[in-house]
């Protein structure tokens, strides 16, 4: 039996509230002017102001550190998971179960646990690539897996990919134009999905990074914070919001160029 | 849905068939053999249907000759040249699939040009051969629509448009109509058959459907258990089975106890000549097809009392199926003048026809 309409709005609501009550009560303390009571503007302006640029660098490079990880962990999604993905799907379907069994150990991990995997790892990456930040990506391709997979795999089931490489094959195009002119156009919802919710994960990732010892966006916010709440806040709020836009728009961006209604 | 009629024919390229050699095909997956030493000659321009029931091969064979499919041993001649280790993409083929495989992203004048722009073909020309292709399966003004807008037939005649827009030397059909409604498979089927025939090109058309292989194809193989029973005219194999499964196979049959005598199938005392390899004396199943037995009176010679068990009427005749005084059950086409009642008393006789035995007890 479908619910009523009262009913969807009343879960609707209440979900949106409890998602909403803290994001509300977050943009409220930024406006806040200390313990007096009063609201004001600070905060925001502050962020423009001459000498904000200085205050704040440390903050700016852990943004610009986490956008290329995030850069970096999505190109890991592409180039590594996504061909294997594929080749699993049209040539070793029996592994599929395998590699869906891989994709998922990540998310029972907690990431503490995964750190502590990953520490002597990072000694030999260190050796031979350097400390670069970047590096935290191969981690976080690890992170990703899970949320990677589902989207992406959530597209295949939904195409008939097999017959669509095997007619891209009779008509005499090679496994790289099959996979360029045939598959990618029509995976690229999940693709999209894919590399959104990496962009998403990366974002919000603190404690590897904190562990490690590297600086990214989260762990910059915790040392802001102890120093300006409020700045700390008006970044989180606005990494939610791009995180959000991002999540939106894996449902608009997804959509192909279909014309007319379906039949 | 409507059916254009096709309003012009793709330019043909006389003698633009290839002949095809399957020689000692074998193909096993894991312990199960799927081909098993196929052996298969077609001329250029020829319409063959590979025939038989679910797992017997025919797809394996289709998918074998396409590249799809690696095979074990044995050779694939196309034009006289092996081409076993060719991938698909270089056999100079066209396919259509029995799942709709039309790319959903691309209009359908794009799906048609696909196999043109994999060949580097420049662009005008390639929109104006693809136009022809469309044309030539009746669908000129769909160019600018999406697969999901189309019907299940109008995809499959874009597929077509879309194999044979390359011209290749060999279009293989993989049950192409399965999936369509019984009209369109029939018009489109016809459709299949004039287009291949015009443009003269080698075509193999697997089916399960014995009536389909029989209307459309030049020569039918019927196949089982990865191998080939027996190829030959629709005729042929309808009119001279080598073998009880190919008879029951092809066309309709009861299968009726009788004995081997001297060569002869005896049924209910009417002896019928035995086709295929002689067989020794003794008991057998022979197949009787319904064209041979006929309604008949009491005082005839050789009637056969029987019963009525069930009666269909099929448009312009009637199959009836009569309890004959052993049990079995015989089936008979008839006038749809003649309409039986269930439980009716009726009499038979067969005519004597040549039938198929198979071994009894």
């Amino acid at each position: 039996m479908k619910p009523s309409n009262l009913t969807r709005w009343i879960i609707l609501g209440v979900v949106g509230l409890v998602f909403a009550f803290p994001i509300l009560a977050m943009v409220e303390f930024t406006f806040r002017d200390g313990l007096s009571g009063a609201h004001t503007l600070d905060h925001w302006t502050g962020l423009f102001s001459e000498d904000a640029a200085r205050t704040y660098r440390n903050l700016f490079t852990a943004i610009g550190n986490s956008l290329l990880l995030a850069v970096v962990t999505v190109g890991i999604v592409l180039v590594i998971l996504l061909p294997t993905m594929i080749l699993v799907h049209l040539q070793f379907p029996r592994l599929k179960r395998v590699l869906e069994f891989i994709c998922i150990i990540p998310i029972t991990v907690p990431a503490i646990v995964l750190v502590v995997g990953l520490a002597p790892v990072y000694g030999v990456v260190v050796k031979v690539f350097g400390g670069s930040v970047w590096t935290l990506a191969f981690a976080y391709g690890i992170t990703v897996l899970p949320y990677a997979y589902r989207a992406i795999q959530s597209n295949l089931d939904a195409v008939d990919v097999v017959t669509l490489s095997e007619a891209g094959r009779t008509l005499r195009a090679d496994w790289g134009r099959v996979l360029w002119f045939v598959l990618l156009p029509n995976l690229k919802r999940g693709v999209l999905a894919a590399s959104f919710i990496s962009v998403a994960v990366v974002l919000g990732e603190f404690t590897i990074a904190s562990l490690l010892n590297r600086v990214n966006l989260q762990t910059a916010l915790l040392q802001v914070s102890q120093s300006d709440p409020y700045v700390a806040i008006i970044f989180a709020l606005l990494a939610l919001l791009f995180a959000f836009v991002l999540l939106l728009s894996i449902g608009r961006l997804g959509r192909t160029r279909r014309t007319g209604s379906e039949s | 849905m409507t059916l254009t009629a096709p309003t012009r024919t793709m330019t043909a390229e006389p003698g633009s068939g290839a002949t095809v050699e399957l020689r000692g095909v074998i193909k096993n997956y894991g312990s199960t053999q799927a081909l098993s030493g196929i052996d298969l000659v077609m001329e250029p321009g020829e319409f063959i249907a590979l025939l038989g029931p679910s797992g017997c091969g025919k797809t394996t064979a289709l998918r074998a000759l396409s590249g799809l499919e690696t095979i074990d041993s044995g050779s694939i001649l196309i034009d006289g040249v092996d081409v076993a280790s060719t991938p698909t993409n270089k056999r100079d083929i066209g396919m259509v699939f029995q799942s709709y495989s039309l790319f959903p992203h691309m209009t359908v004048i794009e799906n048609v040009e696909f196999g043109l722009r994999m060949r580097k073909v420049a662009k005008a020309e390639r929109r104006e051969r693809a136009a022809e292709a469309l044309e030539m399966v009746g669908l000129g003004a769909h160019g600018a629509r999406f697969a999901h807008q189309l019907s299940g037939g109008q995809q499959q005649r874009v597929a077509l448009a879309r194999a044979l827009v390359t011209r290749p030397r060999v279009l293989l059909l993989d049950e192409p109509l399965s999936a369509l409604d019984a009209k369109v498979r029939v018009q489109l089927r016809e459709e299949i058959r004039r287009i291949t025939r015009d443009l003269g090109i080698t075509t193999v058309f697997v089916t399960h459907d014995q009536e389909e292989a029989l209307a459309i194809a030049d020569r039918v193989a019927v196949m089982r258990a990865g191998r080939i029973e027996q190829i030959g005219t629709p005729r042929e194999l309808y009119a001279t089975p080598v073998n009880p499964f190919v008879a029951d196979f092809v066309g309709l049959t009861s299968r009726i106890p009788g004995e081997v005598v001297d060569g002869e199938v005896v049924v209910y005392g009417i002896a019928l000549p035995l086709l295929g390899e002689p067989q020794p004396d003794g008991p057998v199943f022979a197949l009787i097809r319904p064209e041979d037995v006929a309604l008949a009176t009491a005082h005839m010679e050789g009637a056969i009392p029987a019963s009525v068990f069930a009666s269909s009427f099929l448009g312009s005749l009637r199959r009836t199926e009569f309890v004959l005084p052993d049990g079995s059950v015989i089936a008979v086409q008839h006038d749809v003048n003649d309409a039986p009642e269930v439980g009716d008393a009726a009499f038979l006789r067969l005519r004597k026809a040549p039938v198929a035995a198979s071994p009894r007890g």
